[in-house]
């Protein structure tokens, strides 16, 4: 299973819990399954069925270019952190 | 997918295809557009930090003969208060239409106010002077600590930002977030050596020498033509698409040559208001053109602010790592703060660390990206703190951070886990490096004071979007079609990628940068992206023609495609070795066997590997009026694999001309009214030539594993490390730790004195 790290302002929800187990072949299952064990997450994460703008998933060491159907691997990490730009 | 082979073209240094061009006055740059009927545009602009716009007089302005258009935000379409994604970061478009042109209020001295299209830039200067404004002065707020204390005005009305996952009452907090791993209370409980600063840096400008400048035509179709000096045409396209209010498809950009960027000609200033002045001029084309005081005034700057550090050591190992990092935002929210938590413990493997950082709306310009944003801010920091550390501990420079450095799967201080990475083979150059292993002398004997200092630093470097379309000429040549601005030699650098693929030589590759309309989506030339990307998408379409090409020798030789070989510039038979053409030769034939070749590749690519700088400076310093002198400086790099030597070496050089510039002289002085008081290069000080020794460079190939020919960024690096390196260098010579950017003639005569009582 994924190894889904909680960004800090969505420990609320989790009820401080700072990363999870989460089964799921896809990013958009590993979300789906995540919001099932912590409902309000999901929201937060995803809009117009996208990861929110501002935001990336970094699915392993990279952040995924193919959104919500980026593969996840069975011990893959996965992190949402803001979205960097550079100069 | 890494090449293995020797190459013939990729790591030679043809010269640049656009060099003649650009060295003799040729080349077409925003302010050489010229268009039949062309109007000429002047902004009026904020004098004030802070003011609400009670009411705007145009009729003076409109009076004047020769004035044809006059625009206030009145004339802006309303734009969706949405944050959507522009690929390299995120826009609202309802700050970026308020930001072209204040709606209501001016949040920062030079934001647009109304402005002017006319038959000349003087009849529209006089026709801006014309415009009375109706000011009602607030308040204003222009640091991070003025701008969140209790009594400090709200800068964007009815803005919430968001702490910590929640509502925030604080109105001038854009955002506030945090990252957290390990145990960070326990880690500090088990050091045996904390040392904790605060660091402050000014507000900096990226100094590209062209000035912004737009030209625009919107047609009677609502169709709009912009030419504009920008690294990213696409980008412009999609920000004009939401602040005017139009479809993508309806926008068409030009991007002109361009005399640098740096991050900072990313954002949108003048093009949607020369726009809709060409719309009300009749479709007339309109040209503005910035000033050097605009520049300063009203683009995008980086952030000033504060980096606070603590650092826990035990047995030799950083076992604790807690940062506050406090940015600018400038008068909307949005500063590289998430960037730099990201950097901030990135060159050591620490177990425990926090980041906390936070996005602070101020009364001056919206901040934009320069080079590294927010990177050389945190490497200040805790570079400096590692230095003093070793000081303390009597450890070695390098040899500490080698026992520290970050790895093949360490976890960044952000969260995600690094791959391949070059830290400690930099490291370890930088400690074999001609210039570590030479003796300075600290005392010359000339009332000077020297001092070495180094210092470590990376950045992360995207991919992204590129397209390049290829298409063979008779005579062999190929005509290589792009949408990357060429800032840096990328022209030489994405043709050299094709040339490799195809064997034939740099030079018979054609390389344009052409419009949107005319090449495939590609993201802007920044992030370091652009030889790698753009380069990975020409590797692909050369390849793809190879394909082609060999079906066209099949057909010559009337043998089987798979008979075909390619090899070394040439198709040649498999079984059959006097079958043989080269790449020319083939390209001669091809009217007699089907007609024109060309190809196109495209991709959407993870990050373009992370990059590591390590820095070596040596200052002389005279005690008596603070004046420092770089007399010989290093940069040694991780740069993947330098596709063209001399333009890595240029991307080095100029990051650390600039860094240099930024740790010793560069700040936004700002008056008591919020007004930045020094917006000339008279008085902001930039380094010359003539300032600075011959910056050596150290290229250090440890190669990408996900692009072909291991390229990794290169451009941002540079800049990171140079303020820490100086900070270092004068502690070196002088006993004292400067905490305070720019470390300037006064702050450290005023450090000198401190210490000697």
């Amino acid at each position: 299973m994924a190894r889904v790290f909680i960004p800090f302002a969505l420990r609320k929800i989790t009820g401080g819990v700072t990363d999870v187990q989460i089964s799921g072949t896809t990013l958009r299952e590993v979300i789906d399954n995540l919001e099932e064990k912590f409902p309000g997450t999901k929201e937060r994460l995803i809009q117009d069925d996208r990861i929110k703008p501002g935001m990336e998933a970094v699915v392993g060491e990279q952040p995924t270019r193919e959104g919500l159907r980026a593969k996840v691997d069975e011990d893959a990490e996965v992190h949402f952190i803001p979205h960097i730009a550079g100069g | 997918m890494v090449a293995t082979q020797d190459y013939k073209v990729i790591g030679t240094r043809p010269i640049r295809h656009d060099g003649l061009d650009k060295v003799t006055g040729r080349a077409i740059y925003g302010a050489d557009v010229k268009l039949p009927g062309m109007l000429y545009g002047s902004v009026l602009r904020s004098p004030h930090a802070h003011a609400r716009i009670k009411g705007i007089d145009t009729s003076a302005a409109e009076a004047i003969p020769g004035v044809i258009a006059v625009m206030t935000a009145k004339d802006m379409p309303e734009a969706g208060d949405e944050l959507v994604d522009l690929g390299e970061g995120a826009i609202n478009f309802s700050h970026a239409s308020d930001h072209v042109m204040a709606m209501s209020k001016a949040k920062f001295k030079g934001h647009p106010v109304a402005a002017v299209a006319a038959i000349s830039t003087n009849i529209a200067r006089e026709a801006v002077a014309a415009i009375k404004v109706d000011w009602e002065v607030l308040k204003s707020a222009v640091t991070v600590d003025a701008a969140m204390a209790p009594d400090a005005p709200a800068i964007v009305d009815g803005w919430v930002g968001d702490d910590l996952g929640e509502k925030s009452t604080q109105p001038n907090l854009g955002s506030h977030f945090r990252h957290e791993f390990g145990d960070i209370e326990k880690g500090f409980a088990d050091s045996t050596t904390i040392i904790e600063h605060r660091y402050d840096l000014a507000m900096v400008h990226q100094g590209y020498i062209e000035p912004h400048n737009g030209t625009a035509i919107w047609d009677q179709e609502d169709r709009v033509r912009i030419w504009t000096s920008t690294q990213g045409a696409f980008t412009v396209r999609t920000q004009l698409a939401g602040v005017l209010q139009l479809d993508e498809s309806r926008i068409r950009v030009t991007p002109t040559e361009i005399g640098g960027g740096f991050g900072g000609k990313i954002p949108i200033y003048v093009e949607p208001i020369a726009a809709i002045l060409s719309k009300k001029s009749g479709g007339k084309p309109v040209r503005i053109l910035m000033d050097r005081a605009e520049v300063f005034d009203a683009t995008g700057p980086t952030p000033g602010g504060w980096v606070s550090v603590k650092l826990g050591v035990k047995d030799g190992k950083i076992i604790a790592g807690d940062a506050d990092i406090r940015f600018d935002a400038g008068g909307f929210p949005g500063s590289p703060v998430g960037a730099a938590a990201m950097c901030m413990f990135s060159c050591y493997d620490i177990e425990n660390t926090r980041i906390d950082g936070w996005d602070i709306i101020v009364n001056k310009p919206k901040t934009a990206a320069y080079r590294a944003p927010g990177s050389t801010h945190v490497a200040y920091a805790i570079e400096s703190i590692v230095d003093e550390i070793c000081e303390e501990l009597n450890l070695d420079p390098i040899q500490f951070r080698l026992d520290n450095a970050s790895k093949e799967g360490t976890r960044r201080g952000d969260g995600p886990i690094f791959p391949v990475i070059g830290n400690i083979e930099t490291l370890e150059a930088a400690r074999d490096s001609a210039h570590w292993n030479s003796p300075l002398d600290k005392n010359p004997g000339n009332g000077k004071l020297r001092g070495r200092g180094i210092a470590d630093g990376y950045w992360f470097n995207v991919g992204l979007k590129s397209s390049v379309n290829l298409s063979v000429n008779t005579d062999g040549t190929v005509m290589l079609v792009e949408g990357s601005t060429d800032i840096g030699g990328t022209r030489a650098s994405i043709a050299m990628q094709a040339a490799e693929v195809l064997g034939i030589r740099a030079e018979d590759i054609i390389p344009s940068v052409v419009d949107t309309d005319s090449v495939g989506y590609t993201d802007v030339t920044g992030g370091s992206r652009t030889t790698y990307a753009t380069g990975f998408a020409a590797y692909k379409a050369a390849q793809s023609m190879i394909g082609e090409l060999t079906t066209r020798a099949s057909t010559i030789w009337d043998i089987p495609v798979d008979e075909v070989g390619f090899e070394d510039g040439k198709f040649s038979s498999k079984s059959d070795p006097e079958l043989s053409m080269t790449f020319k030769e083939l390209a001669g034939k091809l009217n007699e066997t089907g007609g024109p070749v060309s190809s196109t590749g495209a991709v959407d690519l993870e990050n373009a590997g992370g990059g590591f700088a390590v820095h070596i400076c040596d200052l002389e310093i005279d005690p008596e009026t603070g004046k420092t002198d770089v007399i010989r400086y290093t940069a040694v790099q991780d740069v993947g694999k330098a596709i063209h030597p001399s333009y890595v070496e240029g991307q080095l050089q100029g990051g650390a001309v600039q860094g240099i510039g930024w740790a010793l002289n560069e700040e936004y002085f700002m008056n008591d009214e919020g007004q930045m008081a020094n917006s000339s290069y008279l008085d902001y000080r930039m380094p010359t030539t003539l300032d600075l020794p011959e910056i050596e460079t150290v290229l250090v190939e440890v190669p990408n594993p996900i692009h072909p020919f291991g390229v990794r960024g290169v451009g941002e690096p540079p800049i990171v490390p140079p303020v820490a390196a100086v900070a270092n260098a004068i502690h070196d010579a002088l006993g004292i730790r400067l905490r305070e950017a720019p470390m300037n003639p006064g702050r450290i005569l005023e450090a000198l004195k401190e210490k000697n009582g």
